[in-house]
């Protein structure tokens, strides 16, 4: 039985985005709704670092004064996340990770995001790679609030963004693609929202 | 304590599509610490699918995600789970 | 009364809005005939689902208002200011609408009418929806369990049920009600005026040798400050069951 139509229902939704900004099955939200996949950590900053492991010649780190002693950037972007809404022109801070994978020595193609909490996703290192990704610390001209997964998330707007994972801590490089925490419950391995890749097979 | 965590009551209705035995009282033990408790009474997140953690713990107990058509579910933070078979009228 | 468990799984049933009625200047009654309902126990909720002529879905929980001696559902809805389903649900409908419901869901967080001692229930604002639908089952089947209602509200123009709780609470029928209103309270208002703490618990809750289960129901800090406090009067955890309402339902 194909879904009623409830007359007059519309939902919460800006009809004015344009469409060419707005990848398909997506809806614009003037919101930053917070999804969540379990409690938020609270890792003091004092104890809090960044690593790169695993394919590497050797182990990076940065602590917290570390990281934000790199050069950052302000930038602008749209996001899109998998549950249907699309957010126009957001505005963070953060160090791109060019940066922090500068000088490394890698044979691996990709790379899977560890976060506090347990949370994982992976991406090709390509996508991480050539100014399409940060970790970020300010949103709206604010330090990251802990809800949207401050202090510091993983930024990749181009893909479908559970791939920018909140209170990430570090990434390991692999020589293969292993499907992250949502990847390997149903959601595509790479999310491009331009091809509307959500789920296993799409 | 997150103010945006709700329980397994919210997820049964989901979970109920592919158990024909009644979810919110099926027990599970926590492959974590051990904790036995109803799907009831555990903690749910909800983002880009559903996530049962252990309330004792907060290790994830079980994973859902759905597009409408397909539901992929993982269980394997929960050891085993009881479930009552059907009784009949 | 059909037992815990679930026979073949959920679909979706097609409701359509027999009546709509304010209960409350920001809560409303729908009442819906659903062809085909199995019927349902007290304290189970339905996800409602609706869908826009494009095809966009949205999606909430809410809990089951009627008592099962009714042949109709209703469900009793807060309007959220900044919510999607919500306000659709409370200005919008209107007789002869139709949305789609999915259930009925829950075992666990159900009336159990062979309740061996007291029971308490505990609401905070709209978490009092299932237990009214409790206390109705309660009232229907003329049951004799020792049972009280902790209710806290913002203010008294916010009770829900308000008269109908008066009503059933008139002494007789071993049914309990005690209200905190932790916001404003009326003129001469010799009742509970702060949040519901282990203390307020201590004078209201039956003692742990009393109780046979409590229901605690409303968003999920109350309901976690309420099942702390229980316990830490030596309740056993067992005999808390919590159902947890949240700001992602709007």
């Amino acid at each position: 039985m194909p879904p009623i139509v409830s007359r007059g229902f519309r939902g919460r939704r800006r009809g004015d985005a344009p469409s060419d900004r707005v990848p398909p099955g997506q809806y614009a939200t003037d919101d930053f709704p917070v999804l969540s996949a379990g409690p938020t950590p609270h890792t003091p900053l004092d104890q809090w670092d960044f690593t790169i492991v695993g394919e590497v010649d050797e182990l990076r780190r940065w602590t917290w004064d570390e990281l934000r002693a790199l050069p950052s950037e302000s930038i602008t972007v749209d996001i899109h996340c998998v549950t249907k809404w699309s957010k126009l022109d957001t505005e963070w801070e953060g160090v791109s990770v060019d940066t922090l994978l500068d000088g490394i020595d890698t044979s691996a193609e990709y790379a899977t995001a560890f976060c506090d909490g347990g949370y994982t996703t992976n991406l090709p290192l390509e996508d991480l790679t050539g100014g399409k990704a940060w970790i970020s610390f300010g949103y709206g001209g604010e330090p990251l609030d802990p809800e949207h997964g401050g202090p510091a998330r993983l930024l990749v707007p181009h893909l479908y963004f559970w791939k920018s994972a909140k209170w990430v801590r570090g990434l390991r490089l692999t020589e293969t693609d292993e499907p992250g925490f949502w990847e390997s419950n149903g959601y595509h391995l790479y999310g491009d929202p331009w091809r509307e890749q959500r789920y296993w097979g799409d | 304590m997150d103010a945006l965590k709700l329980d397994g009551n919210a997820a049964a209705g989901l979970l109920q599509e592919i158990f024909t035995a009644e979810v919110t009282t099926a027990r599970g033990m926590c492959a974590g610490c051990g904790a036995v408790e109803p799907v009831g009474a555990v903690s749910l997140y909800s983002g880009a699918g559903m996530v049962l953690r252990c309330p004792h713990c907060d290790a994830v107990l079980v994973k859902v995600v759905t597009d409408g058509t397909r539901i992929w579910l993982d269980a394997r933070g929960v050891r085993a789970l009881e479930l009552h078979a059907p009784t009949g009228p | 009364m059909a037992g815990a468990a679930v026979l073949g799984r959920l679909t979706w049933h097609l409701a359509e809005v027999v009546e709509i009625r304010p209960e409350t200047s920001q809560t409303k009654t729908i009442t819906f005939d659903v062809p085909g309902w199995p019927g349902h126990r007290a304290g189970q909720h339905v996800d409602v689902r609706l869908t826009a002529e494009d095809g966009y879905q949205a999606e909430r929980s809410y809990s089951i208002a009627s008592s099962p001696d009714e042949s109709r559902v209703e469900l009793t809805v807060e309007r959220l200011d900044d919510g999607e389903v919500s306000p659709y649900l409370t200005d919008e409908l209107r007789p002869g609408d139709a949305i789609e419901l999915r259930g009925p869901v829950g075992g666990y967080f159900v009336w159990d009418p062979q309740a061996d001692g007291h029971v308490f229930l505990v609401a905070g604002g709209s978490g009092i929806v299932p237990l009214m639908a409790m206390v109705r089952q309660r009232a229907a089947e003329r049951s004799t369990i020792p049972t009280r209602l902790l209710y806290s509200s913002r203010r008294w123009d916010d009770v829900i049920y308000r008269d109908e709780l008066g009503r059933l609470a008139d002494g007789s029928g071993g049914l309990d009600v005690v209200h905190t209103l932790t916001r404003t309270q009326p003129t001469g208002w010799d009742g509970y005026s702060r949040r519901v703490d282990r203390a307020l618990l201590d004078e209201v809750a039956p003692t742990p040798s009393e109780l046979a289960l409590a229901y605690v129901c409303g968003p999920t800090p109350f309901v976690e400050a309420v099942a702390e406090g229980l316990v830490g009067l030596g309740h056993d955890p067992q005999r808390i069951r919590t159902e947890r309402f949240g700001p992602t339902g709007g």
